[in-house]
């Protein structure tokens, strides 16, 4: 898949190639040996961080997991 | 509300079949509500890593661009994610005159979630931040190991829509509730053709036609929804000054 950033598909796709193995065979079988993935998931961000300013992406400012949702009565 | 739960997301294009209601949020805009259950059959653990890796496939054809923006583990072992999408966003015909000519045809979405490995449950929240005065979807989904069967998967999903454009925030909600429920259909689709590459069998020409089949439904729906959310307008017009 494409990164919002032209130039940092590569990058997202080596970084989601190293998430996808570890995710799978360390992370959801409670291995906590460390993420082998941290540098290229730091230079990946670089690139995309840099996309998202220069696009004027509103991604800061709104807490995890969004603004809190009401139930409704019933 | 127990009853809510027990609503089947398949059963989507029968009105009577899921949850729906409306009801007044804090700012005084109308909320609609809904809310389904869906069932995928794989694993918990199957479906997680699916989860990662569903894009592109031959239901996501609206998705054009997907990033992680923040990712951490927590000292709780839990996997903590922020994702962005790019999708493009149509807004229907008998909208457009209400809208500013300029209007980007691709909107962002927020996507956060929780993966939690020893509990077997993973939360996803998903919100649109471009044209959200427009219509804001919030959709959160609950994915946890099947009760009634262990190797199949749950996914509970709910979901918040509302618009505060005045006079037309009604037609804009039957409008963006429709295209939600196409939508959910497109992404069990997309999860369960994931699935099925990952499980090594080749997606056959059946889940070509279906996607096909998906499609020609999608088009009802959102045909059958441009004459409620017309009629809706139209009414709206009315007491509309601009």
């Amino acid at each position: 898949m494409n990164s919002v950033g032209e130039g940092c598909t590569d990058l997202k796709r080596e970084y989601d190639q190293c998430f996808n193995r570890w995710f799978a065979e360390k992370f959801l079988k409670g291995d906590r040996s460390g993420d082998p993935c941290t540098e290229m998931f730091k230079t990946y961000q670089v690139c995309v961080q840099k996309a998202i300013k220069d696009k004027d992406i509103p991604i800061d400012g709104v807490e995890f997991m969004g603004p809190n949702k009401e139930k409704p009565e019933s | 509300m127990e009853n809510s739960t027990k609503r089947k997301c398949t059963e989507l294009t029968n009105a009577a079949a899921s949850k729906e209601t409306a009801y007044v949020g804090i700012a005084g805009t109308m909320v609609k509500y809904f809310s389904c259950i869906g069932v995928l059959k794989s694993s918990w653990d199957q479906v997680f890593i699916a989860f990662w890796q569903r894009y592109p496939n031959p239901y996501s054809n609206h998705v054009l661009t997907e990033d992680i923006v923040f990712r951490e583990v927590t000292p709780d072992n839990r996997l903590i994610s922020r994702r962005l999408l790019t999708k493009t966003s149509r807004a229907p015909r008998w909208a457009e005159r209400y809208l500013p000519l300029q209007m980007s045809r691709c909107a962002y979405i927020m996507e956060d979630s929780i993966v939690d490995p020893q509990a077997r449950t993973m939360t996803t929240m998903t919100w649109n931040i471009s044209h959200a005065r427009l219509m804001s979807v919030a959709e959160r989904c609950v994915y946890g190991v099947n009760p009634e069967n262990g190797i199949w998967t749950q996914i509970k999903r709910e979901a918040w829509i509302s618009s505060s454009l005045y006079g037309l925030s009604r037609a804009f909600q039957e409008f963006g509730l429709a295209r939600f429920k196409s939508s959910v259909t497109k992404t069990m689709k997309g999860f369960e053709y994931v699935l099925a590459k990952m499980q090594g069998e080749t997606p056959s020409r059946t889940l070509a036609e279906t996607a096909k089949e998906a499609k020609e439904k999608a088009r009802e729906t959102a045909l059958a929804a441009t004459e409620k959310a017309k009629g809706l307008a139209s009414q709206a017009q009315k007491k509309q000054y601009v």
